[in-house]
């Protein structure tokens, strides 16, 4: 049982014996989970043997088990959850021995990824920021498509072009290029952000680059055909299609795990190029000494940490970092600030109690994007 | 004494037509929309708004002109406007400091009527801030203008002749919003202030800021730095007497009362105005009515309506007008 049990299922308790109609009307009074202050409580209904949060809050225990009031077949679970908290999570239903995963029959609220969706746990304080939601004054920007039949990756290669709102040939734009950028696409709604965005003014009109990887997993840790691809093509190809700044504080590398070590790698490999990254929860794994322990996967991805940790060099001028405190990687990216500000290059450095996934991500595109490429906001009155 | 129509944006609800009929101008309209910078000839929508009668004075465009045929005169407003930006920085330094301290005093736990008396000597000292930067603002301008003598400048004049033909057959003037440091800097380039002086005159947004006495800059929570409102300079100073703020509905927060008592007693002397979609303030001189729904910021932090005791003579109807025209 929790130490301390919330006041909504006290009220329920309080009922003893709980009737059907009780927890009819419970469930008709409350929304899921049901959020007191710091504790979440997460409720399922059904007639099985066991119900266990499954949550990637790094810190806790990843399954966590429910209780069920006596004489119902309601369950429910408790966790302190800090303010400000965005938590993704699944429930475990277990009957008759088999083991199910499902999403919050509650909850409404859904995050999607690449494996599917997650129910959203919003803690207190928490509210999805309005510049991610479609703004029917904001005017939109538009997404074109490119095609490198040859690429130094080997064999062709897709690359989607979001051109601001009013994009003029006759002005020049500043580029961000983003890894994995259908995903920022579709899970973290990025064209609605760029559009509010700059929009509002908050971030200058950009022409961003959206890159469509093969196999993620070994272009990203600091593969040279990556790093070529993306420096020696894709970027000539841009200046030579688009009207871009020719400078570096012009240029931005943009990624998100993985992508956010390819960003670093790409930029290291070509130093001087791109004066601006933007790394969100990056997979920054090292060792001091002995084996990495987060298995063959990360095996190029430590070879490559720990060799710019060595000889980090000034890859960039300014970079934006942030991660979530409920990731496993917050130790790899605190680390690596240090690592960053000491190249001489200018560090932000931002955290949220949030975990390893693109709402994250999504959540913090504001703050990063405004600081790398300010907009107009105080000066132009439209 | 300039007759004019101050508005709020126009890009979603455009009243400028009602604005014309407002001032009766009957004739060509010169219209300056060099606040939009490099997209200042886009201007086909603000045409048709205006009922096409107007004429786009260029002032963008001429200034570049102006730039590229006199090297070093633009060498000397290059110097001139980085001056003024290193000052802009300084000022933003004094100004972060001294109103935090106003705004420590005003939450701070005593009794009340001491807050009040320190809180008046924290604004005073803002006030006098903000005096202090528009007068060394004032005196870099007056200084380039004095050693440089722009009206004296062949490339100048060339463009100035130019533009005292169009408005010779104007009139009246529309000054849409953009950029606003760029729009108060062309029309000052060119003289505009005693060129335009005596035609009736709409201006709406970064125009209608920069007409006033005062431009001031503005957002409550911008995505980096704390937000403080800052005095650019000085405007043209045809209508006097008012600060005007639009897109106060995004920019400031409306709801939180200490906030706007800062915000209006710092400006005391003049009078607060939030412009948003459909807003309104006309003047006549000196002596100013406000439309409906057009509200000012007041030292007890509310926003009041101005026309519940003065009532315009001919406001604009509630009836959206179906053309959209960009700012």
């Amino acid at each position: 049982m929790p130490s301390a049990i919330p006041s909504a299922i006290q009220t329920l308790l309080s009922q003893a014996p709980v009737s059907d109609a009780a927890v009819a009307a419970f469930l008709e009074a409350h929304t899921f989970p049901i959020i007191e202050g710091r504790q979440a409580t997460f409720v399922f209904q059904g007639a099985v043997d066991a119900v266990h949060l499954r949550h990637w809050v790094y810190g806790l225990a990843s399954s966590q088990s429910f209780h069920r009031i006596e004489g119902t077949r309601l369950w429910y679970h408790t966790l302190e959850l800090p303010p400000q908290s965005r938590v993704e999570y699944k429930f475990e239903v277990v009957l008759n021995g088999q083991h199910q995963w499902i999403q919050d029959p509650l909850n409404p609220n859904f995050a999607h990824d690449p494996f599917g969706a997650n129910s959203v746990c919003a803690g207190q304080g928490y509210r999805r920021p309005a510049w991610t939601e479609p703004d029917p004054e904001a005017r939109q920007g538009i997404v074109k498509e490119m095609l490198f039949k040859e690429t130094k990756l080997g064999g062709p290669r897709r690359v989607s072009v979001y051109l601001p709102a009013r994009f003029r040939e006759t002005r020049r734009y500043p580029l961000l290029i983003v890894h994995d950028g259908g995903d920022y696409m579709r899970y973290a709604s990025l064209q609605t952000v760029l559009d509010n965005l700059i929009h509002r003014l908050e971030v200058a009109p950009l022409v961003v680059a959206l890159t469509h990887p093969g196999d993620r997993l070994s272009e990203y840790p600091n593969h040279p055909g990556h790093a070529a691809f993306i420096a020696e093509q894709l970027l000539p190809e841009m200046n030579a299609k688009f009207p871009l700044y020719d400078a570096p504080a012009s240029r931005c590398l943009m990624g998100a795990s993985f992508g956010g070590v390819a960003a670093l790698a790409t930029a290291w490999r070509y130093p001087g190029t791109f004066g601006r990254l933007l790394l969100q929860s990056g997979s920054f794994a090292f060792t001091d000494i002995g084996e990495n322990k987060r298995g063959p996967t990360f095996a190029k991805v430590v070879e490559f940490i720990n060799a710019f940790r060595d000889q980090p060099g000034k890859p960039s001028e300014k970079v934006y970092v942030s991660c979530g405190t409920y990731e496993s990687l917050i130790y790899e990216n605190r680390s690596m600030v240090p690592v960053l500000q000491a190249t001489g290059m200018e560090v932000r450095y931002e955290e949220a109690r949030d975990g390893h996934n693109w709402e994250n991500w999504r959540d913090r595109l504001r703050s990063g994007l405004s600081w790398l490429f300010p907009g107009p906001l105080w000066m132009v009155y439209e | 004494m300039t007759v004019g129509v101050l508005l709020g944006p126009q890009r979603l609800a455009p009243i400028v037509g009602e604005a014309v009929e407002m001032l009766k101008i009957d004739g060509k309209i010169a219209a300056i929309t060099a606040g939009w910078q490099e997209r200042e000839s886009e201007d086909q929508e603000l045409c048709d708004a205006l009922g096409n009668t107007s004429v786009n004075l260029m002032l963008h465009a001429r200034g570049e002109a102006v730039f590229r045929d006199d090297p070093d005169f633009f060498a000397a407003h290059r110097a001139k406007q980085d001056r003024l930006r290193n000052l802009q920085e300084l000022y933003r330094l004094r100004l972060a400091s001294a109103l935090k301290g106003a705004r420590r005093v005003q939450q701070a736990t005593a009794p009340r009527d001491l807050i009040e008396s320190e809180l008046e000597e924290a604004l005073q000292a803002l006030r006098l801030l903000d005096t202090h930067h528009a007068a060394k603002v004032r005196h870099i301008e007056e200084e380039f203008e004095r050693k440089v003598r722009p009206l004296e400048r062949p490339a100048l004049r060339r463009q100035l002749r130019e533009i005292d033909a169009i408005l010779g057959e104007c009139s009246g003037v529309a000054i849409a919003g953009g950029h606003v440091a760029v729009l108060y800097n062309r029309l000052r380039l060119f003289d505009l202030r005693s060129r335009i002086a005596h035609l009736p005159m709409l201006a709406w947004s970064a125009g209608a800021m920069a007409v006033s006495d005062r431009i001031v800059l503005f957002h409550d929570s911008p995505p980096q730095g704390r937000g403080n409102a800052e005095v650019l300079g000085a405007g043209l100073g045809l209508f006097p007497g008012v600060v005007v703020l639009p897109h106060a509905r995004r920019r400031l927060m409306l709801h939180d009362h200490g906030r706007i008592s800062v915000f209006a007693r710092r400006f005391a002397g003049a009078t607060c105005i939030a412009l948003d979609e459909r807003c309104w303030v006309k003047f006549e001189g000196a002596r100013w009515t406000s439309g409906p729904n057009t509200f000012q910021l007041c030292s007890d932090g509310r926003l009041v309506d101005p026309t519940a005791s003065n009532p315009p003579q001919n406001p604009p109807s509630d009836r959206p007008q179906t053309a959209a025209i960009r700012a």
